[in-house]
């Protein structure tokens, strides 16, 4: 071992799994090969939207060869009460949503299984159901607070007298449809049972607190609970808590005394792991004649179910982006009988800087100022909802940034009036945002005998190379190379940590890791480097110490839209995105990050939409031919880039969350774009060409 | 899935021997169709009779141009065929344009033919469908219908034909050779298909063991002079909201004929014979082609949802048309 000066965060190195992922070596969660006669569990969605289960008819089913259970609400092993009313799985006969799992066969095989699922006869007792947002539903009421613990309503100065004041006022309603999270890897859950000790290979995005609500659920000692999560193909945040899957997993593995397998169906990722709620947003904008604002006011309708409440944080990101003298947010839920909508990368910030982001282009249009400059004449000084200072803001020298490398200042601001042959071309821009969250960690970092260093945090990789960055962070902590040191991660028992979620991951196990790391440097400094010595720390007085700043990552993207006159068929054929966020500890995998955000910003924008059928209380496209995600053929020149940008208030490492500021705006900026290209203003995503097509100039 | 046999027969005859004497059998080529829907319970055969082995997997070529493609034809192979490519590039526009590539070498020629509705509500075996449960009812008029028929479809269903190239082959009045348990005979396109009036159930005059072995193109002296174009949701890999296959002679500055089909607006590969019928003898120009198409619209009915496809369809039409002879617009 030598110490070394040359700092590895900064560099890109390529990912340390990623030869092993692509040769098939790394094994995500359900292929574990090593634990001999594996069941396979397949859950019978819920045919009715609302009543209950009268009774599951399983005698035809039960004694089929291969059958080894069929999990009932009268039969299915009572659990304790969870924190998360979803988890209740099979614990009573209501059915709150059409596709809510009311049984569960265990069989052999995963066809064995499937098709037992499909034969059990069930009988409901169905009630009227209400599964449809509207703008006056009678269910709307005010949440206590807002996901996670914000304010469900803000008032700041007098808006009414603002707007009847103002020279000019945009007033318009946006809608945002319910989206769903569709991960590559499904929800995939193995759980075996030694004894009262249950060991759980999972998708999810974080093992600790798995383990905490998993222990609870089952009545069992937390370190009766391992809970082991490798390799993540994708979550977005659903599967950021234990989910369905787990639950059953476990149950079943009891009851069947082996292990069982539960992977979810593609189809059943629309109802049970959590997507975004439509919303229906109004947005009212005061401004003087130069487009400076007075008065902002956010209103957002949206819904939950009635298993539990979960209210999204719409409006928040308008509390923090312009200066105004007056600022007005609010949400309204309704709890309908529709599937429960969860967390689905930036919940909040995403839909709503949509709202916001698109409202800024109509006042853009509406005074006659530049979409780049209005935003600039309308930067804070300080937070503007707290008066806090930003403990570091860019999001003026992202604008002007994008706007040189885009080729912004030749722009002609008149709409529709561009022509490459049959199509019609605009460009947009819109503002990112997304908080830069940190949580208590905890880490140990290990001098191993032969050489080289172990450090084990329980973090876990969804796919964004953050066993590769705390490699990189763990190095310049102990003075290394990066090859001298080995980060284990994926595995609850390496102690508390912060989830792969809110964008938090890097800075908070990042955190821990270089604690960790320093302390042991020390350690070895101090007592030389020969023998045994392993260092723990923990980061909860520290990070709750971070304070007297608001803390929050910027970006501007700006985008091309071309639309077809004779079709209304709309290509973005560049989407530039540039970004204040913080030190990036790996260009490679942070570019990945950006672009995949702005990837799914740009699907949310042009594509994805789960169709409610109120008839039946389901979103009646549940696969990849009906619901569409961006294909790669849709995605054509797209890039992301950084400003330089130290933040000495953030965290030690001086980064910002990035996995989720992708998505932040890209909708508006796309929506812009295709109101500068065509001249109409579509506030109802997905901009289908059905909605420009009446439109269009003849 | 439920339990099924397989058969792997060794040749025609056996295949439409295995397949006429067991009730609820289904051929097996690409499966690319089948196998999902018997994953989602849609299809539920007792006997599977794979029919990958047979060979049937040439295309012959005419001396007059004209094509015999055999059943078991791959998808990708057929597009990039030189005489496709340059006697109907229509057809191997709409092949290149439909799936994606990893479908497109998987799936045969005539299993494109047979492919079912990508219709929500057929495919789900939770909600009513009158084609997978006839008197289930169809929930489409009232629900998701943005995707459906606007015309050939009736009170029973609205569902669309998913296939591109089962659209060009209609503009090239393709016809498909059948074997059957009686013996061999030909079905144009026309013939295959069925409108699905009371019975949606039923989507091809296609008796139990009765088994395409060819698609047989005739020549079209004019169709170099033919194009496919698709609307869609998004870039690539979606099934089309509208499309049109079309094939044009001008000859002394009239059209002396001309080739028109629809897709995603029917139950089957709509062939526009009132438009065509319209524009013969006419100039090409713009208008004609849209007085033409509107000629052919006149009789869809659409619903809320599916109104657009109107205006789409007739504005595709002209693009299409005004392209392949240079009309001005």
């Amino acid at each position: 071992m030598t110490a070394i000066t040359t700092r590895a965060v900064g560099s890109s190195p390529t990912r340390i799994e990623g030869t092993a992922k692509v040769t098939g070596a790394a094994r995500y969660s359900t292929e574990q090969d090593h634990l001999g006669d594996v069941a396979y569990l397949w859950p019978v969605p819920a045919t009715i939207a609302k009543g209950r289960v009268e009774a599951v008819d399983s005698d035809a089913v039960a004694g089929l060869p291969g059958v080894l259970a069929v999990l009932t609400p009268d039969n299915a092993p009572r659990l304790e009460t969870p924190d998360d009313a979803e988890l209740a799985v099979l614990q009573d006969h209501e059915v709150s949503y059409r596709g809510q799992f009311v049984a569960a066969v265990v069989a052999t095989s995963l066809e064995t299984a499937r098709e037992a699922a499909a034969s059990l006869h069930i009988t409901y007792a169905e009630v009227p159901h209400d599964s449809e947002l509207t703008e006056n539903h009678p269910k709307l009421s005010k949440p206590e607070k807002v996901n996670p613990a914000f304010p469900t309503d803000t008032e700041d100065g007098d808006v009414d007298a603002a707007l009847a004041a103002a020279a000019v006022t945009v007033d318009a309603t946006y809608r945002t449809p319910p989206v769903h999270n569709n991960p590559m890897e499904p929800h995939a859950s193995l759980a075996v049972w030694l004894g009262h000790e249950l060991t759980l290979y999972d998708s999810l995005q974080g093992a600790f607190a798995a383990q905490q609500a998993l222990a609870k659920l089952f009545a069992l000692p937390p370190a009766s609970v391992h809970v082991i999560n490798e390799h993540v193909g994708g979550g977005f945040g659903s599967k950021g808590t234990v989910r369905l899957g787990a639950v059953l997993a476990a149950m079943a593995a009891r009851e069947v005394g082996r292990p069982v397998k539960v992977v979810l169906g593609r189809q059943h990722m629309f109802t049970v792991v959590g997507y975004r709620t439509p919303t229906i947003q109004r947005v009212r904008l005061g401004a003087d004649a130069d487009g400076q604002l007075t008065a902002i006011e956010h209103a957002a309708i949206e819904q939950t179910s009635t298993v539990l409440e979960f209210a999204e944080q719409t409006t928040v990101a308008t509390r923090i982006m312009y200066a105004a003298g007056s600022r007005r947010t609010s949400h309204r839920l309704a709890a309908l009988d529709v599937p429960t909508p969860r967390w689905m990368r930036a919940p909040g910030e995403c839909p709503g800087m949509f709202a916001l982001e698109s409202a800024m282009d109509e006042l853009a249009v509406a005074t006659g100022v530049d979409p780049v400059e209005i935003r600039i004449r309308n930067e804070p000084d300080v937070e503007p909802e707290s008066g806090k200072p930003f403990s570091s803001r860019n999001l003026v020298a992202c604008l002007r940034e994008g706007a040189e490398r885009f080729g912004w200042a030749a722009r002609d601001p008149r709409p529709g009036v561009r022509r490459d042959g049959r199509w019609l071309v605009g460009t947009g821009v819109a503002a990112s945002t997304y908080p830069s969250y940190v949580g208590p960690s905890t880490a140990s970092a290990a001098a191993e005998p032969g050489g080289g260093f172990v450090v084990r945090i329980s973090a876990a990789d969804i796919g964004t190379g953050a066993r590769t960055v705390l490699t990189q962070i763990a190095a310049d902590a102990l003075r290394v190379r990066v090859e001298e040191v080995r980060v284990e991660i994926g595995d609850s028992s390496f102690g508390q940590a912060a989830l792969a979620g809110g964008s938090m991951g890097t800075a908070s196990w990042g955190w821990a890791v270089t604690r960790a790391g320093e302390r042991l440097r020390a350690a070895l400094d101090e007592h030389g480097g020969d023998g045994r010595l392993e260092v723990h720390v923990d980061t909860a007085e520290e990070v709750k110490a971070r304070t007297g700043f608001a803390y929050h990552a910027f970006g501007a993207q700006y985008a091309e839209a071309r639309v077809d006159l004779d079709t209304g068929e709309v290509r973005v054929p560049r989407l530039l995105g540039v970004f204040g966020v913080g030190r990036i500890v790996n260009p490679r995998t942070a570019r990945s990050q950006l672009i995949g955000g702005m990837t799914m910003g740009l699907s949310m924008a042009l594509h994805e939409e789960g169709v409610l059928d109120p008839a039946f209380g389901d979103y009646v496209n549940h696969d990849f031919a009906g619901y569409h995600v961006a294909a790669a053929a849709d995605v054509a020149d797209i890039d992301a880039v950084w400003v330089d940008e130290q933040d000495e208030h953030v965290n030690p490492l001086g980064v910002k969350g990035i996995g989720e500021i992708g998505i932040v705006g890209t909708a508006a900026a796309v929506a812009n774009a295709v109101f500068h290209a065509t001249g109409v203003r579509v506030r109802d995503l997905p901009i289908r060409l059905d909605k420009l097509l009446g439109g269009l100039p003849g | 899935m439920k339990p099924f046999r397989y058969a792997r027969p060794g040749g025609v005859a056996e295949a439409v021997r295995s397949g006429a004497e067991q009730p609820g059998s289904r051929f097996l080529a690409g499966g690319t169709n089948l196998v999902d829907l018997m994953k989602l319970g849609v299809e539920r055969p007792d006997l599977v009779v794979d029919v990958g082995g047979l060979g049937l997997d040439e295309i012959v070529v005419d001396s007059g141009g004209g094509l015999r493609i055999g059943a078991n034809v791959r998808n990708s192979d057929l597009a990039v065929h030189p005489a496709v490519r340059r006697e109907l590039p229509m057809l191997s526009q709409a092949l290149l344009s439909g799936a994606s590539g990893q479908l497109r070498n998987q799936a045969t020629a005539a299993g494109n033919l047979l492919q079912r509705t990508r219709c929500v509500y057929f495919q789900d075996v939770s909600k009513p469908c009158n084609k997978r449960e006839p008197g289930s009812g169809c929930p489409a008029r009232q629900g998701d219908h943005r995707n459906l028929a606007v015309l050939g479809g009736s009170a029973a269903c609205i569902a669309t034909h998913p296939s591109d190239f089962a659209v060009a082959l209609a503009a090239a009045d393709a016809e498909v050779a059948v074997t059957g348990p009686a013996g061999e005979r030909t079905l144009r396109l026309d013939e295959l298909y069925l409108l699905p009036g009371e019975h949606p159930e039923r989507e091809t005059s296609l008796a139990p063991g009765d088994l395409i072995t060819a698609i047989v193109v005739p020549p079209l002296p004019f169709g170099t002079t033919s194009a496919y174009r698709k609307v869609r949701d998004r870039a690539s890999y979606a099934f089309a909201v509208a499309s049109v296959a079309a094939a044009i002679d001008v000859t002394d500055g009239v059209v002396r004929d001309v080739r028109i089909a629809l897709g995603a607006v029917a139950p089957k590969p709509w062939r526009a014979h009132r438009a065509e019928d319209a524009l013969r003898g006419l100039e090409p120009t713009a208008s004609a082609f849209r007085a033409a198409v509107e000629a052919e619209l006149s009789v869809a009915e659409p619903l809320p949802d599916n109104a657009f496809k109107l205006p789409l369809t007739a504005n595709v039409v002209v693009s299409v048309l005004s392209d392949l002879t240079g009309a001005s617009r």
